[in-house]
């Protein structure tokens, strides 16, 4: 429970904490979009490229970034066997009964599996270099031209910087709840799915009624302190520096780089 | 024999990381049974890490929990049956009430022991009644009690395991006056009756030297004083200096002694204080 990763923030002074939130998460919705343009090896080795050159510049240590991919291995694995048995077409390397394992597929799957690596390994550069405050607060500047059709971002803005500030509040929670029920002698470890899932109505009911509660009381703080909503100043202006502009660069060079790469090259997927 | 036993227990959190803290470190106390004990200590010295060993929740890093003179993590069943030998009150438990109805809150325990309907039904009513709580609020929902009822409620579903060991960690917390006073009474009536060992876990001096026997000092992950209460509070200046409060009247003859009146400062009910009184006023000293 304890090595949940979302939203870890890992304090530092590189090039990359201290460029504009809201240039961080343009950057990221670009990386990811150029990730999918990518058409072949050429393409995406740019991108592989491009995601190193930023962990050099976020000075997050590279064991730190490979232990956000740990959680993702199931994921990679299960995708990368998938696409091993069912891409068809290329020359057949292997064929056992129904199985027929072609180098296309083969491809595919490692194509894949750097694909997922990249757009992971990015995204969560961009959370270990962005408190989760600059990050909504980035999210909300971004969205706000939304405001035209009636959306209040600022409210869900404010949401997502709760659900992450109660992430490890509702851990704390779960660990206390867990033991209370074990100590009566509730079995969370060993049967089968149903018996498991049952199991877990004497943790999940009590994680819900303090969940209302702390809901009610939060809103009561808020409230006293005179909360409206709309219309706060920010104690830390957001501002674009040389940094930002150097990356955006980066960013224009990269999109540039990949359907380059993608027109010269052949067409994998 | 002692039930319960701690042999240089030790307990590390954060084992693999850079951050390693000790919670605990090199514990040893007997517990004997029908005792009444109470662990004193400041919040952060490694009092419920301590009793999570109690019953198998957490593993030592090093050293034994024996109880009955068995190693409890000898292997998955032990630390299993340790659980229902060994009943663990946490702080606040009316956050861990979730059943229908209280009656099937209570039962949740003995029902997990895979006891019979009947001796489910017994033990439940039973502990009800320690409790205090009268036949109407066993149907209600456990969410409709006040909030004394709930944690009484929450006591009981630990009392109806009907453990060997009872363990309770600040059953008091949060309540006012008169709701502590129910609280405290209700544990002391409930040994008494069923002679089963309890631990109660407070950082009330006052509480643990009206009703403990025996007393443990945490401190800094450390069991600092273990003995009889008497003895614990005849190190006043100690425990003060640890940061701990002691009881009011101890205080008083602390410094009693400290402007020369010749006292005893293992004074620690209020009883005591006026015998001691007494004493001295037959002596003619003051």
């Amino acid at each position: 429970m304890r090595d949940i990763t979302i939203g870890q923030y890992l304090s530092g002074n590189s090039f990359m904490h201290r460029m504009d939130a809201r240039v961080k998460v343009l950057l990221t919705v670009v990386f990811v979009v150029s990730v999918f343009l990518c058409k072949n090896f050429w393409s995406l080795l740019t991108m592989v490229l491009f995601v190193a050159v930023f962990i050099l510049l976020s000075k997050v240590p590279v064991m730190t970034v490979l232990k956000s991919i740990k959680p993702l291995a199931f994921i990679l694995l299960f995708t990368a066997i998938l696409n091993i048995f069912y891409v068809s077409g290329g020359n057949v390397l292997f064929e056992w009964k129904f199985i027929k394992i072609t180098d296309k597929g083969l491809y595919t799957a490692v194509f894949m599996a750097i694909r997922i690596l990249c757009l992971v390994t990015f995204s969560s550069l961009l959370t270990y270099t962005t408190t989760p405050t600059a990050l909504t607060d980035a999210i909300e500047k971004l969205l706000s031209p939304l405001k035209i059709f009636k959306i209040q971002v600022h409210s869900l803005a404010m949401m997502m910087t709760l659900a992450l500030r109660f992430i490890p509040t509702l851990i704390e929670e779960i660990d206390r709840i867990m033991n209370a029920q074990k100590a009566r002698g509730a079995d969370l470890e060993t049967g089968g799915f149903i018996k498991r899932a049952k199991a877990l109505i004497p943790i999940l009911i009590p994680l819900f009624v303090s969940s209302f509660r702390r809901a009610y009381d939060l809103a009561f703080a808020m409230e006293c302190r005179c909360y409206t909503g709309e219309g706060r100043t920010r104690m830390k202006q957001m501002k674009c520096g040389p940094r930002d502009a150097v990356a955006s660069v980066l960013a224009a060079i990269l999109i540039a780089a990949v359907i380059l790469l993608n027109h010269f090259f052949e067409k994998l997927i | 024999m002692a039930v319960l036993e701690t042999v240089n227990l030790t307990h590390l959190f954060g084992e693999k990381t850079m951050n390693r803290v000790s919670a605990i470190s090199d514990v040893s106390v007997k517990i004997e049974s029908g005792e009444f004990l109470g662990i004193i200590g400041h919040t952060g010295s490694g009092k419920s890490t301590l009793i999570q060993h109690f019953n198998g929740l957490l593993k030592p890093t090093s050293g034994k929990v024996l109880l009955d003179g068995k190693d409890i993590n000898e292997s998955k069943q032990t630390a299993l049956s340790a659980r229902f030998k060994v009943g663990l009150c946490f702080q606040y438990p009316e956050y861990q009430l979730f059943e229908e109805t209280v009656y099937k809150d209570i039962a949740f325990g003995p029902t997990n022991m895979k006891l019979g309907k009947e001796e489910i039904d017994r033990r439940v009513r039973r502990a009800a009644e320690f409790v205090g709580l009268k036949k109407e609020h066993l149907e209600k929902s456990p969410f409709d009690l006040s909030g004394g009822e709930k944690r009484r409620a929450a006591i009981a579903g630990v009392m109806a395991m009907e453990p060997e060991i009872l363990v309770l960690d600040e059953p008091t917390a949060g309540l006012d006056p008169v709701g502590r006073e129910t609280v405290l009474n209700l544990i002391s009536d409930y040994r008494k009756e069923t002679g089963s060992t309890v631990i109660l876990v407070s950082h009330s001096m006052d509480d643990v030297a009206r009703f403990a026997k025996k007393a443990l000092v945490m401190n800094k992950s450390k069991a600092v004083l273990f003995g009889t209460v008497e003895e614990v509070f005849s190190h006043g200046e100690e425990l003060l200096s640890m940061g701990l409060d002691v009881p009011a009247v101890t205080r008083v003859f602390i410094q009693l002694k400290k402007m020369g009146v010749p006292v005893e400062t293992g004074v620690y009910t209020n009883e005591q204080g006026k015998d001691a009184f007494l004493q001295l006023l037959r002596k003619g000293d003051c």
